[in-house]
């Protein structure tokens, strides 16, 4: 009895205080260290380039598509489910909407309900697959992926450009930064700019993180994917909320199909190859965790920036070749796998102990 | 009257009995395929008797297809079904572990350059090699999974991302190829036999993992793992060594495929090498009637839906579906298997059937 008091007494302050913060929190903050850890590292040792407010820019505008696909899978994941069809369906959203656009004359607006149509039909099937029928989430979602895979080549085989007019207008849509411009080689201002699928992004971060911070519908994910008896226990509908969690998810992938469809303005069949895998790592680079209850709308946005971030890297420090990229990629997750897996066991030791 | 009624049940409990046996799903897939097939073209079963380019006589038709590629998934189905059985996920990194072994098979084989004259080394040390990486990317999964307690898929994730870059960085980005025609036996002909050598190759393995699940205890301890990890350990097994022992083995079965699938074309293409082959895999053994949830196994279950699934790629092929396409077709055969083998899809079926025989009595 003596012996916890003593060290507890004599134990130094930063270690308590580690042990105060939540597992959220903690993980959070690894991730957010790492980010800019990563990119002062970059600013250091690649030169002025990543200085430049229109780089990070364009890191946001590259990635604005799976900011949205991982928000999605992290939802999944704080329920304790996950969801790889993601990539599968921005696949298929876009080249549904790109038929749409170029073949069959249609309009802007109808392609957007179109895109979030799909999205919501995948999100409903697997839903109600996972959580009323109690199937593996990740054999539900393979399936789902490879028949996403599968439709969009049977929707139309070969990759081909967008020329729908107003399509184009809004795809090159520019949203200018203010004070954030950078002189040019020749010495002229040029204003720094984002995309609209960046505004969409961040308006789908910030929405998502009130839902989980400050409704019942968010508190109720984190409480079933902590612990499902208990939260059964607590009078929440655990089927009805994995359900929600994966039809928000099959809705945001069809969210974040129409918003990479906007950046590259083509439908093919081999877009957004591993996107779901990305979408996972940055959910755990993120923070969240996999066997649910823990995760970070925040952590899973630096999540998808510290991935790319290290993408840009790479390649300007020269190792421009596409299989750097899968191991720097799978490194990363690996190292973030190991840092959640060794957090955990210490945690649980330590409130062992505490007993 | 009174036989006539003793006959009757002991055909409906014969009948009971093929039904509760496990490789009965798996075969009635199979016949349902066969029919369909019988009915809609019945050139589907020709077998043609005929020399290939060098000259060696050859069976070729659609059922040799099956018979041929289906042995490759028959192999991967060994691996996985342990996999599964021990850990309740899958691994979902075999197609790019396969790039790999067979990206090392070749470099060990060429040597430093990338189309030589004659091989470097024997084909099987080359071989043996190949063997003991797979087995090594085997172990790291395994690790992973059993001492970091990782989900099987995520930590097999991680190698699915880098698989087929490490295999065109083995080779740095060279597609070596090789032009012994010994070599191209493993996936093609032995002069003189005309059926495909991948169906020995298989036989083969069927045989040893037969024996093996025969003379040691590994079956028996594989699904007591897979069944309670915590009360097997209490009964002195040591549940992160079997695990890791399951994924080394289907490091094994790799080893083969990716063998045999380099023997096939002499190089190897990375990024197309085994694309998908891992949804085939698992597949297989979700169709032989095993839960996908650990626990108790059946090998030849597992083995008859490996060639289950091939039939059906075969078929789809037939009927001028495109191999991109293919995907969408088996994920429907996916979902309609894990949802009528669902438990709660179970229940209500058999209280929908207790309801039927209750009407039928009254």
């Amino acid at each position: 009895m003596s012996k916890p008091e003593k060290t507890s007494a004599s134990g130094n302050r930063l270690g308590d205080r580690v042990k105060n913060i939540s597992d959220t929190n903690l993980l959070l903050t690894i991730t957010i260290v790492v980010f800019f850890g990563m990119y002062l590292g970059a600013i250091v040792f690649q030169g002025a380039g990543f200085l430049k407010p229109q780089t990070f820019f364009n890191i946001l505008n590259a990635n604005a598509a799976l900011i949205i696909l991982s928000c999605g899978m992290s939802l999944v994941m704080i329920t304790g489910g996950i969801d790889i069809s993601v990539g599968g369906i921005t696949a298929l959203v876009s080249m549904c909407c790109a038929v749409y656009l170029d073949y069959k004359g249609g309009n802007v607006f109808m392609a957007i309900v179109i895109a979030l149509a799909i999205g919501l039909a995948f999100g409903l099937v697997q839903g109600f697959l996972v959580a009323y029928l109690d199937i593996q989430p990740f054999i539900v979602t393979l399936a789902g992926m490879f028949f996403a895979r599968g439709m969009t080549t049977i929707v139309n085989t070969k990759p081909f450009n967008v020329e729908n007019e107003a399509f184009t207008a809004l795809k090159m849509t520019r949203i200018v930064v203010p004070g954030m411009g950078s002189v040019n080689k020749l010495g002229k201002y040029v204003n720094a700019y984002v995309e609209i699928g960046v505004i969409v992004a961040l308006l789908v971060v910030i929405v998502l993180f009130c839902v989980l911070r400050w409704t019942k519908l968010g508190r109720s994910f984190y409480a079933v994917g902590g612990n499902k008896q208990s939260a059964l226990m607590l009078g929440i509908n655990v089927k009805r909320t994995k359900f929600i969690s994966h039809l928000l998810c099959g809705l945001l992938a069809g969210i974040g199909g129409f918003v990479y469809f906007l950046h590259v303005g083509s439908g093919s069949a081999s877009h957004a190859t591993g996107a779901e895998m990305d979408a996972i790592a940055s959910s755990i680079i993120g923070g969240t965790m996999l066997t649910g209850g823990v995760g970070n709308i925040i952590g899973t946005f630096f999540g998808v920036l510290s991935l790319s971030t290290i993408q840009n890297i790479v390649s300007s420090a020269g190792l421009d070749q596409a299989w750097w990229t899968g191991i720097t990629r799978a490194v990363m997750l690996c190292l973030f796998l190991l840092i959640q897996s060794v957090v955990m066991k210490v945690r649980k030791k330590g409130i062992a102990g505490a007993k | 009257m009174q036989t006539k009624v003793a006959k009757k049940s002991n055909l409906s409990d014969f009948f009971m009995k093929l039904v509760k046996n496990q490789c009965f799903i798996p075969l009635a897939a199979l016949l349902l395929l066969v029919v369909f097939n019988l009915i809609a073209d019945p050139t589907f079963f020709k077998i043609t008797y005929g020399f290939n380019s060098a000259g060696n006589p050859v069976l070729s038709g659609f059922l040799i297809t099956i018979l041929d590629s289906g042995s490759e998934l028959a192999i991967l189905a060994i691996g996985m079904t342990l996999v599964t059985a021990a850990t309740g996920g899958q691994d979902i990194s075999v197609g790019a572990a396969i790039a790999i072994s067979g990206s090392v098979l070749l470099r060990v084989l060429c040597g430093t350059d990338s189309r030589p004259e004659t091989l470097q080394t024997p084909i099987i040390v080359a071989f043996l090699v190949s063997c003991v990486v797979a087995m090594l990317f085997g172990a790291f999964n395994g690790v992973l999974v059993a001492y970091f307690k990782i989900q099987p898929m995520i930590a097999t994730l991680i190698l699915y991302t880098a698989g087929r870059s490490i295999a065109a960085w083995i080779n740095n980005n060279e597609l070596p190829v090789i032009s012994e025609p010994s070599f191209s036996y493993f996936g093609e002909f032995i002069p003189g036999i005309p059926i495909p050598t991948p169906f020995f190759i298989a036989v083969i393995c069927m045989i040893i993992i037969g024996i093996v699940l025969k003379v040691t205890n590994l079956k028996l301890f594989t699904q007591a793992v897979g069944i309670n990890e915590s009360s097997s350990r209490l009964n002195g097994l040591n549940p992160a060594f079997i695990k890791v022992l399951s994924f080394v083995i289907l490091g094994l079965c790799v080893a083969v495929v990716g063998l045999i699938k380099v023997s096939r074309i002499s190089t190897i293409n990375y990024s197309v090498i085994a694309k998908d082959i891992e949804m085939d895999a698992i597949l297989a053994v979700a169709l032989g009637g095993n839960a996908l949830s650990g626990g108790k196994f059946n090998m030849a279950a597992s083995i008859i839906g490996a060639y289950v699934i091939q039939c059906l790629t075969t078929t789809l092929y037939k009927f001028n579906v495109q191999s991109d396409a293919l995907p969408a077709y088996k994920a429907i055969v996916v979902i309609l298997l894990v949802v009528a083998s669902a438990p709660a899809v179970r229940e209500k079926f058999s209280s929908l059937t207790k309801k039927l025989k209750v009407k039928e009595v009254a």
